[in-house]
């Protein structure tokens, strides 16, 4: 613990004459090169995501007041416009998410924990493989393959759960429902998630799932006893940034699906709420410079959100970990 | 109930690996039984063996027989995860649940074997196993705190009030002090002296004036040579074995000539 930490050990002192031999000097540069370039390489990361977002502001802003026509039918200021598209984009990732997450973690465990190694490591293979697929392959897919074989679903859907505000209907008859979107989106963001839930539960203590094991546990409550409390932050951080892509992913959603801004929980009709990222690719190419604008300005809404939900995913694992310690 | 262990021509692998072979011994009920021996020589490959946590080990399997009063270990219709809940162990180092409070991790084991338990019967097991490992007067103001806030001998008593908590037959050690300092160790060795009334402890230690102070059998494990599968030297009460023992290699070993 740090608290049995020497005051010699701290590098506060002048450091030793530099009288030392050639070889160890020439270590001391290199370590020297290689501080820089991290730093460097840090700082870079900062100027990059400052230069965004100050691109963001400036072109954004001017978006925030203009002509209420601008907008287009209905909507009289820039709040009562992205409210809606903020809505689509939370709602359809979210629902990526309940479609991604139980699968993901069941096969992070299956590959760590249950499949023998001689078909764990295809198995990972695979799904890491899933996240080198285009984005625009995936749209396609969605918008034609996936939607074709949904149609008997959402129909049934429909006729048979319409009391579940989700189902409502009626249900669309091309199948490019946001239904269609989000279980797409699901499969986009399983690989990130899998990846990094897997590497989190391979590498629990031994010492942890012995105990654990010793204590007569199955293999279900050696991963309930010993690998999930450990793996947790691990986990949400993993989750965070699948959701952080969902949010962020545009053409799987612009490709199955067009629709306007609006508000609506019915995830099988024929119009489904809108996401930030896609209207910005619907509409920027034949915008007027004033649509431009108010698309940017719906861009930076997208930047702070999503900044805002891995801040508080941060914190969620900063908090966790602090009462492990405790 | 403690219970006594036979063991009869035990060969144990990892793979093709032979890494232990041909054991006979008795394992006294409520009685102490250490094994010393040098590193490497199968001491701890055997004493996991004893209630089947070596098959963590992908690959790992025996030949012979243990058998705890009467019934054998491996037979094929005894479930590993049933003799584990009978047999409990303790490791070299310190393992609570780093996510669970004091009062949780004493209760580890019987939350697995009976889902539901009324309140009260659970203060009365955490009460009665944290007063048998010597711990309750330490930690009773605190049992909501985590188990990883106490010291490393602390934690060590933590988990032995967790592997006693279920009455297991058998207790296994595996160098339950190698990673303590000597206050905690005689901490620890008093406890082993007070459980030996109702258990039947099997420990394996690197010490051998602790396997003198806490045993009344010893077992002393060699192997010929690296790469040679480990054996039993020889198996006599702890008095014979440092005073008086049958094999000179125990001798060698015992009085320091090597290991």
């Amino acid at each position: 613990m740090s608290l049995t930490a020497s005051p010699e050990q701290t590098p506060t002192g002048p450091p030793e004459s530099d009288s030392g031999s050639p070889a160890r000097r020439s270590a001391r540069l290199g370590d020297r090169i290689f501080a820089g370039a991290a730093l460097g390489a840090g700082l870079l990361i900062m100027v990059v995501l400052a230069g965004v977002f100050i691109f963001l502001l400036i072109q954004g802003v001017p978006g925030l007041s203009v002509d209420p026509s601008t907008y287009g039918q209905g909507f009289d200021n820039f709040w009562s416009y992205v409210a809606p598209l903020l809505f689509g984009t939370i709602f359809i990732s979210i629902l990526a998410l309940i479609v991604a997450v139980p699968f993901a973690l069941a096969v992070a465990l299956f590959i760590s924990h249950y499949a023998p190694r001689r078909l764990a490591t295809p198995v990972a293979y695979v799904i890491d493989l899933l996240a080198a697929v285009p984005s625009v392959v995936y749209g396609l897919w969605g918008g034609r393959a996936l939607a074709q074989a949904l149609k008997p679903v959402i129909n049934w859907l429909g006729d048979y759960l319409n009391w579940i505000p989700l189902f409502k209907g009626p249900a669309s008859p091309n199948g490019q429902t946001a239904l269609t979107a989000a279980l797409v989106l699901g499969v986009m963001i399983l690989p990130i998630i899998t990846a990094i839930s897997r590497e989190v539960f391979a590498q629990t203590p031994r010492l942890n799932e012995e105990a654990a094991i010793g204590l007569g546990a199955t293999r279900w409550e050696v991963i309930r006893l010993a690998v999930l409390p450990y793996a947790k932050s691990g986990v949400i951080a993993g989750i965070m940034l699948g959701l952080g892509r969902a949010l962020g992913e545009t053409m799987a959603v612009t490709m199955v699906y067009s629709s306007s801004p609006k508000f609506t929980l019915n995830i099988i009709g024929d119009t489904s709420p809108q996401t930030i990222a896609a209207n910005i690719a619907n509409n920027y190419s034949e915008a007027t410079p004033d649509k431009q604008h108010v698309l940017i300005a719906a861009g930076l809404v997208l930047f702070a959100f999503t900044f805002a939900v891995n801040f508080i995913a941060r914190w969620a694992i900063g908090r966790g970990e602090r009462n492990l310690a405790r | 109930m403690a219970k006594s262990i036979d063991i009869t021509d035990l060969d144990i692998y990892y793979g093709d690996f032979k890494a232990v072979e041909g054991v006979n011994m008795t394992i006294k009920a409520k009685a102490v039984t250490a094994f010393i021996g040098p590193s490497g020589c199968g001491k701890s490959t055997f004493l996991r063996s004893l209630n089947r946590m070596h098959e963590v080990i992908p690959g790992a399997r025996v030949e012979g027989k243990v058998t705890v009063d009467g019934q054998s270990l491996y037979d094929s219709a005894i479930d590993p995860v049933e003799v584990r809940r009978r047999i409990g162990m303790v490791f070299q180092r310190p393992n609570p649940f780093p996510t669970m409070s004091i009062y949780e991790n004493v209760l580890a084991g019987n939350r697995l074997n009976a889902k539901r338990m009324p309140k009260a019967t659970a203060d009365t097991i955490v009460e009665k196993s944290l007063r048998g490992a010597n711990l309750w007067n330490e930690v009773k103001d605190r049992l909501g705190k985590p188990g990883m806030g106490l010291s490393g001998g602390q934690q060590q008593r933590l988990c032995i009030a967790r592997a006693i908590a279920v009455e297991p037959e058998v207790l296994l050690m595996d160098e339950p002090c190698s990673a303590l300092d000597p206050i905690s160790t005689a901490a620890i060795e008093d406890l082993i002296h007070e459980l030996k009334s109702d258990y039947t402890i099997v420990i394996v230690t690197h010490n051998m004036q602790q396997a003198a102070r806490v045993s009344d059998d010893t077992g002393f494990f060699n192997l010929k040579a690296a790469g040679q599968p480990g054996h039993l030297v020889e198996f006599n009460p702890t008095k014979t074995m440092f005073t008086t023992p049958d094999n000179p290699d125990t001798e060698a070993y015992i009085s320091g000539r090597f290991g």
